[in-house]
């Protein structure tokens, strides 16, 4: 098949499923619609791509094509007047911070990693630490165009009133290629942000301080000590912030260390994962208070290890997103965190955020009101998917859902339950396009 | 840097090394023109530089094997004025196995890679020499050091412009301006697509583009691109023939 080639074990960022993929990459936005057909006509199954930093199986078509989009990252304009940026769907949230905050501006939202392309953060309706005041990164999305494997071309806006925007928004790429994207950025006057760490004692004191903090802050999210259990239950830091008044437009361009392999498994264990939670909780608390940062450690810690992912070791890691609506947010919360707890495998880093009420605007975005748990756990085979099964039930219990970018298992079941709008979001499905993880749900 | 930006020519510039480089010299605030056969994709690439810090941007739609090498670049001075940095970035992989049974698809290997961007280094050295100053960067390859049966016509094609350049730097000598070839190894761009890749030999377009700019203000008439292919491609010269040819390279 014309510019693809047959690629073995392409993985996804959990690096537990490993898939053998036709992957192509093209240079320019004119060779999507060639690649697309071919695709979808010999295969008959075509996903694209961008930097697979999604955990599961959304980002993978296995056994099918794969359009890796990632050098199509050209923009296309930019108007300081109006705030919109459009782009190429390759383009990653790196570049873009780099080009806009120069000229005073910043991502309307963004998630832990830069290292993701506008494509995917639409495909994803990704949200960040800004969700109870600016909504998911789709909220800002102001046009986008869409290639579909029937050789057409859409030009989709919010006030798109087929159906065919919403669906893409959130979509997982399911939808058709999206080919450039138009965000809104935001002003800011400097890159750096002001902070403020507050450590709390347990699950109680996080819902008050959030309820009371979070209105008078652009960001919000707390770190949770996963495996502290008692009265310690639900202990952490949370971590306050806004866009400094004052200060520098400098772009962030430390590159860190990389984990050049695959960690032995051993150096994770529930004992070094203990010891890192409660140093962590201890240095956060010794430097709780007010402090000015560069966004870039605030945003991205991880960002500064290429590769942290090799961390988990050969096996991979599962991340364990949930989301619970308000008025049960409290007891699943704790009953999520004392499960854990007395699982003993711990998570690396327990992150709580409490989204407000902000309406997403795609048919499968994840944010809704609520307070959302994100969990990582080394993969220990079926013990790890026995624990992600007890989750799994408290979640259901809570009229919860899961974020499909994230553990690649969400049971079906969940996924219908969590997504009232799946059955109105297939219908624009393109007939062309599919994935793994959309295989799996419609089994 | 205070002085005037600095004014760059790129042939060739929607190669994925080129436009890699393109976006080194934007980062700087050069003033660029891309020129390449292809309008739509050099306007897609010169909207992207624009936003990517490039003073200017400008275009030149040249088909570098069609047209006349002297006529368009006295064209493009006429336009834009002088440069103080060329880069000749085009050339096609082609297919060997072809190349050896259809003259045609040889001639076009050997003209994308060796007679045109000759041509077009012959005009370039000769306004550099005039004004005393300049630099004239072109892109070989390793496939050039040694002949071998997967891709030798390519590889002889690449032989040529690497002895040409070596030849206008030395006649550069003392002048002031200066010409360099890069010899990449294999890179992952989409000349490659097609290729698996991955493994030690792979470089990315960024680690190549790095060192495709700085050959323009330092460094020797030959770099290779990353520099341990200089002593990987002595080794593979120095293997003898009886050896070499029992070697699936």
């Amino acid at each position: 098949m014309t510019g693809f080639v047959d690629t073995d074990q392409l993985v996804s960022w959990g690096r537990v499923l490993r898939a053998r993929h036709d992957l192509a990459r093209p240079a320019f936005l004119d060779e999507l619609p060639a690649l697309l057909h071919a695709g979808a006509a010999s295969t008959g199954k075509v996903l694209a791509g961008g930097l697979r930093r999604s955990y599961g199986d959304s980002c993978l078509n296995a056994d099918g094509a794969l359009i890796d989009v990632s050098a199509l990252d050209r923009f296309i304009a930019f108007d300081p007047a109006t705030r919109l940026l459009t782009a190429e769907a390759g383009v990653s949230l790196a570049q873009v911070l780099a080009c806009a905050i120069p000229r005073g501006f910043f991502l309307p939202v963004t998630p832990g990693t830069k290292f993701v392309t506008l494509g995917g953060a639409v495909a994803n309706d990704v949200h960040g630490k800004n969700h109870h005041g600016a909504g998911t990164f789709g909220r800002w999305v102001r046009a986008l165009t869409l290639l579909r494997s029937d050789g057409s071309h859409r030009e989709l806006t919010p006030e798109d009133e087929s159906g065919l925007f919403a669906a893409t928004i959130g979509g997982l790429g399911l939808t058709g290629v999206i080919a450039t994207v138009t965000v809104e950025l935001q002003p800011i006057s400097s890159s750096h942000m002001a902070t403020e760490t507050i450590p709390f004692a347990n699950l109680g004191e996080f819902f008050r301080l959030a309820r009371d903090s979070d209105a008078a802050h652009a960001y919000s999210v707390a770190w949770i000590d996963c495996l502290a259990s008692g009265d310690d239950l639900g202990r952490g830091l949370l971590t306050l912030a806004d866009h400094a008044a004052e200060g520098p437009l400098e772009v962030a361009g430390r590159q860190g260390p990389s984990i050049p392999f695959d960690f032995p498994e051993i150096a994770l264990n529930r004992y070094s994962i203990a010891a890192f939670n409660r140093l962590y909780h201890y240095a956060g608390a010794a430097k709780a208070g007010r402090r000015v940062v560069s966004y870039d450690p605030y945003f991205y810690p991880l960002d500064a290890i290429r590769n942290w992912n090799r961390l988990y070791g050969r096996r991979g890691m599962y991340q364990y997103q949930s989301l619970v609506p308000p008025e049960a947010a409290p007891e699943a919360t704790r009953e999520m965190l004392r499960t854990i707890a007395r699982a003993g495998t711990g998570s690396f880093l327990a992150v709580l955020k409490t989204f407000g009420a902000v309406a997403s605007p795609g048919l499968l975005s994840f944010p809704r009101e609520g307070t959302t748990l994100a969990l990582d756990f080394p993969n220990r085979g079926p013990e790890t998917l026995a624990l992600l099964s007890r989750l799994d039930a408290i979640v259901r219990e809570a009229k919860g859902r899961l974020y499909p970018a994230k553990d690649g298992r969400l049971p079906p079941d969940l996924f219908h339950a969590g997504y009232p709008a799946a059955e109105r979001f297939a219908q624009h499905v393109d007939p062309g396009i599919s994935s793994s993880f959309w295989r799996r749900m419609q089994s | 840097m205070s002085h005037s930006p600095l004014r760059v020519l790129i042939l060739g510039a929607t190669s994925g090394i080129a436009e890699v480089t393109a976006r080194l010299y934007a980062a700087e605030g050069a003033r660029l023109v891309l020129a390449g056969r292809n309008a739509a994709r050099l306007q897609a690439i010169a909207a992207d530089l624009r936003l990517r810090g490039a003073s200017a941007v400008d275009i030149a739609q040249i088909d570098f094997v069609r047209d006349d090498a002297r006529q368009a670049w006295l064209g493009l001075l006429a336009t834009h004025g002088a440069f103080d940095h060329v880069l000749i970035a085009y050339g096609v992989l082609g297919d060997q196995p072809t190349a050896e049974q259809d003259s045609a698809a040889a001639e076009s290997i050997m003209a994308a890679n060796f007679t045109s961007p000759a041509q077009w280094s012959l005009a370039v050295a000769e306004d550099f020499e005039r004004r005393g100053s300049g630099s004239l960067v072109v892109l070989g390859s390793v496939a050039g050091d040694r002949g071998r049966r997967a891709n030798y016509v390519y590889g002889a094609a690449k032989a040529g412009i690497a002895a040409l350049i070596e030849g206008i730097a030395h006649r550069f000598a003392g002048k002031g301006p200066r010409a360099v070839v890069v010899k990449p190894g294999p890179t992952d761009t989409p000349m490659t697509a097609g290729m698996k890749k991955g493994g030690p030999l792979w470089a990315t377009a960024e680690q190549v583009a790095v060192i495709v700019r700085r050959a323009a203000d330092k460094g020797g008439p030959v770099q290779y691109a990353p520099a341990r292919w200089r002593l990987v491609m002595l080794i593979v010269r120095l293997i003898p023939s009886a050896i070499f040819n029992k070697m699936n390279l």
